[in-house]
């Protein structure tokens, strides 16, 4: 089996690949999306801006992949891809999600950075075995305004935003799995079973 | 339930070992970098932070391959900092594993590093390290691994940095570094009351109840120390045991 991630070209793709690796899983890294067709999966890491991912990505080759009903995992500003804007900047997303990016409110700190508690809301492939209370590794200033039935947790920071989405063959989390320790392990392996099968 | 205060040990690594001196002087050796970044991730270390301090001094690359064998084995986050001078020289560390970088001297020649960073790697990955000496009432920074005075205001530097894109402030008190008397809250505060970004304290950590005056006093979210740890007179478990027996949040 072998995932494909997409390098934006502005982060540490080291650490995913390695988590990834000890699920089993070997990965390779392209900028321009070769090899797209035959990867078993598409992973949209987390490190970047909105813009610079935006104009990076090859968006028609990748929603043709998405469309095709080929499992994406987005990590971060990787989830955030899936929406069709940001707060962060002009580019735009995917638009595969319903929804837009916001920046967090000037009540909290931004960014919001650190260990903050998952509220499972409902049951889903990729939170299976991860209970509500679970400690997950965020750093982020900007969250997803989902709208529909695609959240699958949350966490507040200042607001209610969605922790981990779900649509399909659309996978996401607002933290970074492949730093959250033992709830993060769990949520990759989940991933890769869902891959699997 | 808010976002956990961060209880972070700090590798100071020169020439492939952890070094620990008393005010960046007379550095003694503390062990393998990778050993204890295992064993800091396995007593609940929230993040851990790595420091080349020799590469400013001595011109010399930060040691991206121990880097990346620290990250390998990592499940938690990891700041890497000390001699990164350059666009390249971020990507290189994030590229061998590291979640964020640290820039310190370079930021204070270069101030524009700081957004630059940030535009292309995202202001959450970049921490600015401030080194500030008290100064009568005011504190100044100091940059070279703290040899040399800038003439900088630390808390007009501190807002500047946050306003330039630093995701995060490391904020390090040279006077304590090192002496186990305490972090300088006087500094910390008037930092914290300053910037909307997350601050580290950092120097000067010796108890227990040092790091919980860092968090509430100092108005801190993450409480850094190195020799403490590294020579086993507190491990992180038991600060962040009394930091939750005192009501602060923490990882468990």
């Amino acid at each position: 089996m072998r995932f494909l991630i997409f390098n934006y070209g502005a982060g540490n793709l080291f650490s995913i690949r390695a988590a990834l690796k000890k699920e089993g899983v070997s990965s390779d890294i392209t900028r321009t999306g070769a090899g797209v067709r035959q990867a078993d999966a598409i992973v949209l890491p987390g490190v970047g801006s909105f813009d610079q991912a935006s104009r990076a990505l090859p968006m028609p080759r990748l929603r043709e992949q998405i469309e095709s009903g080929k499992p994406v995992l987005g990590i971060c500003l990787g989830l955030q891809l899936f929406f069709a804007s940001s707060e962060e900047g002009r580019g735009k997303g995917l638009s595969v999600l319903d929804g837009r990016v916001r920046r967090f409110p000037s009540s909290v700190k931004v960014p919001q950075i650190g260990w903050n508690t998952l509220n499972v809301i409902r049951s889903s492939r990729l939170a299976e075995g991860v209970p509500t209370g679970s400690w997950v590794y965020y750093v982020n200033s900007y969250y997803p305004e989902a709208k529909g039935r695609c959240v699958a947790a949350t966490t507040s920071y200042g607001v209610d935003f969605p922790a981990m989405v779900e649509d399909r063959n659309l996978f996401g989390t607002q933290f970074h799995p492949e730093k959250s320790g033992t709830a993060g392990r769990t949520i990759l392996r989940n991933f890769v079973r869902v891959v699997k099968r | 339930m808010p976002l956990a205060k961060r209880v972070i040990p700090c590798l100071d690594v020169k020439d492939g070992r952890v070094v620990k001196g008393v005010n960046f002087r007379g550095l003694r050796d503390a062990g393998d970098p990778v050993e204890l970044a295992e064993r800091y991730r396995d007593e609940g270390a929230d993040e851990l932070v790595f420091l080349d301090i020799t590469a400013s001094l001595e011109k010399r690359a930060t040691l991206r391959s121990l880097v990346s064998r620290v990250a390998e084995n990592l499940d938690i986050p990891f700041t890497v900092g000390g001699g990164i001078r350059t666009m390249t020289d971020a990507r290189l560390v994030l590229c061998s594993g590291a979640d964020k970088v640290a820039v310190n001297t370079a930021a204070i020649r270069d101030p524009t590093l700081i957004t630059r960073l940030a535009e292309v790697f995202g202001s959450q990955c970049v921490v600015v390290a401030i080194d500030a000496t008290r100064k009568g009432r005011t504190y100044e920074v100091s940059s070279h691994s703290a040899t040399k005075q800038t003439g900088l205001d630390a808390i007009e530097w501190a807002a500047e940095a946050a306003k330039r894109g630093a995701g995060e402030l490391l904020v390090t008190s040279i006077d304590r570094d090192g002496t186990k008397n305490g972090y300088d809250l006087g500094l910390l505060r008037a930092v914290t009351t300053r910037v909307n970004v997350p601050v580290v304290a950092s120097g000067g950590a010796g108890t227990k109840r040092h790091f919980l005056e860092a968090l509430e006093e100092g108005g801190c979210d993450a409480a850094l120390a190195a020799s403490l740890f590294h020579y086993n007179e507190l491990t992180v478990r038991e600060v962040k045991d009394y930091l939750a027996a005192h009501g602060v949040t923490v990882r468990p």
